[in-house]
């Protein structure tokens, strides 16, 4: 996959998207995030790394507004996020894919693809974002009307990609999108990922599969038990000695 | 009478207690089905229904409007007070323990239940108060079977709620959107779906249909009583959980069950018993179906 989309110039634009500062956030009477900072700029793939535990769910869980930050900044487009309710924050654009899938098993392929769309008024342009996504994933269109709850571990992944991607995100938040999948889906997946940032979508990516995100991503975080304690391109990243021997499997 | 005429004339008397018993029944379920929660208040929600439509028609007594016009009224203010009711106390008691421990929501929705009884009590007054008859007393002799044009109103407005209810939550956005709240708070809330407005609206809805049920139970039985809240809203939880909590369909067909059986029950065995039925029968059908008659899943989730 190495190089066959990715330019070697890794950023494709210095427009920020997202600011994350000294965000702090938790459960019950212990912080999970202990200061996190990061920021992702229009267009990039950007690829949050770490162990079980350090942080990476729920820094996507309180940038969508579902965990509320005790301390820190989170501007998306210059807009301060802390505080909002999720339903606004789906509305300025950011979408967020969660970790284990979270399909509506008991809704229709299609009833879970329409509510993506919850917020958005614009019938006609709905119905265009559902052709799209349809295209994206020609398996979905082919089980539209089933319960979303029969389909495979990797059909089920691409319905919450695509019912992500119709309320027309400009930022997508995917977590552990390969999460246990064959191989071959993983695969499928990650193309997935690098075709939707070609359309011009922006992404946060959390994956254990760390050595295929820095493969397709511009940028990289390292988070250890609440903190970034590392940044750099993902290309540099993947020759890190420390990332290769806590994530690349030495 | 010969047997066969008792039969179909308990039958038309159970349908008509049935009737209402789906309609509050669908409140328990509808409830249940997006938090998670038994209301327990919601007996009192159908009581006051009919402490609200009763209001209604003292007010409007002088002015001497046709029948309809008053049934029209008293229908809305019943409505309408009783959708305030739910919201307030989803609003109040409700969504401030929302992610606290089950046992938690538990013990707030008895002492709502406690707390609305009381208020009733000291607004209406402990006796019972006479409900007035409003609908004319038409009623029809078919072989030995008799019935009146009352039932005929609870047959029609239950039905024709209930397929109301099952279009709106089948085929709308709103009812999408209820449905998949019920499934998953937290994805859909990542949807950006207000799930916050579709609980509260979901609790009006459930307290609305409490309330034409309570409007229902006043004309049919010519008096109220606050404790009435109790005893019907308990064997319409019966209902819904003979149906199969959460399950909408279900809550329909467990109340007009139950309704079925308790007019059998009285009929042929006793009707100080039929209070006694009703439960017996619960206890009998969890025994061999722990879900109910229809129900897909019981509290498993945390």
């Amino acid at each position: 996959m190495r190089g066959s989309s990715k330019p070697t110039w890794a950023f494709p634009s210095v427009v920020q998207m997202l600011r994350v500062e000294g965000l702090v956030a938790g459960y019950g009477p212990t912080d999970c995030l202990m200061g996190v900072s990061l920021e992702v700029r229009a267009g990039e793939i950007v690829a949050l790394l770490g162990a079980n535990g350090a942080g990476k769910t729920t820094t996507l869980m309180t940038i969508s507004g579902l965990v509320p930050p005790r301390a820190g900044h989170i501007r998306f487009e210059e807009r301060s996020l802390v505080g909002l309710p999720p339903e606004q924050i789906v509305a300025l654009g950011i979408s967020h894919v969660p970790e284990g899938r979270r399909i509506l098993p008991r809704l229709t392929v299609l009833e879970n693809l329409e509510l993506g769309a919850y917020l958005r008024t614009d019938r006609q342009a709905v119905r265009h974002e559902l052709d799209r996504a349809l295209s994206l994933f020609p398996i979905l269109a082919a089980r539209q009307g089933q319960l979303a709850g029969t389909l495979s571990g990797g059909e089920q992944q691409m319905l919450a990609i695509a019912r992500g991607l119709m309320a027309r995100p400009k930022l997508l938040l995917l977590d552990e999108p390969s999460l246990g999948l064959a191989p071959k889906m993983v695969v499928m997946i990650f193309e997935t990922i690098r075709r939707i940032s070609r359309d011009g979508i922006t992404l946060l990516l959390v994956e254990q599969n760390a050595y295929l995100s820095l493969q397709i991503a511009h940028r990289g975080y390292v988070l250890e038990t609440g903190r970034i304690v590392l940044t750099d391109r993902a290309d540099r990243l993947a020759q890190n000695p420390q990332v290769k021997a806590a994530y690349l499997g030495g | 009478m010969n047997s066969f005429e008792l039969l179909l004339q308990q039958l038309a008397n159970g349908l008509t207690l049935g009737a209402i018993y789906a309609l509050i029944a669908l409140g328990y379920t509808m409830v249940y089905g997006v938090v998670q929660l038994i209301n327990f208040a919601h007996g009192e929600i159908f009581i006051a229904g009919a402490y609200a439509a009763l209001t209604v028609i003292l007010m409007l007594s002088g002015l001497a409007l046709p029948w309809w016009a008053v049934l029209g009224l008293c229908t809305a203010g019943a409505v309408l007070g009783c959708g305030a009711l739910g919201w307030g106390i989803e609003r109040l008691a409700y969504r401030p323990i929302r992610r606290a421990p089950r046992l938690n929501a538990f013990i707030t929705a008895i002492g709502m239940s406690f707390f609305l009884q009381n208020a009733l009590m000291l607004i209406f007054g402990a006796t019972d108060r006479q409900f007035p008859t409003l609908i004319p007393l038409v009623r029809w002799q078919l072989g030995g079977v008799t019935l009146t044009l009352i039932q005929l109103v609870i047959w029609a407005a239950s039905g024709a709620l209930m397929i109301g209810l099952q279009g709106l939550v089948m085929s709308t956005t709103l009812g999408k959107a209820m449905r998949a709240t019920s499934q998953d708070l937290v994805a859909c809330a990542l949807l950006g779906i207000p799930v916050n407005r579709v609980i509260a609206i979901t609790f009006m809805i459930g307290s609305m249909l409490a309330a034409v049920g309570g409007l229902l139970f006043g004309l049919y039985y010519n008096t109220i009583n606050f404790h009435d809240g109790y005893l019907v809203g308990l064997k319409a939880f019966t209902a819904a959980v003979l149906g199969g909590i959460g399950n909408m369909p279900g809550a329909m067909v467990g109340g007009i069950l139950l309704g079925l059986l308790e007019g059998l029950g009285a009929g042929y065995l006793s009707a100080q018993w039929k209070n006694v039925f009703a439960f017996a029968i619960l206890v009998v059908l969890l025994l061999f179906k722990p879900r109910g008659l229809f129900g897909e899943r019981v509290a498993e989730r945390a």
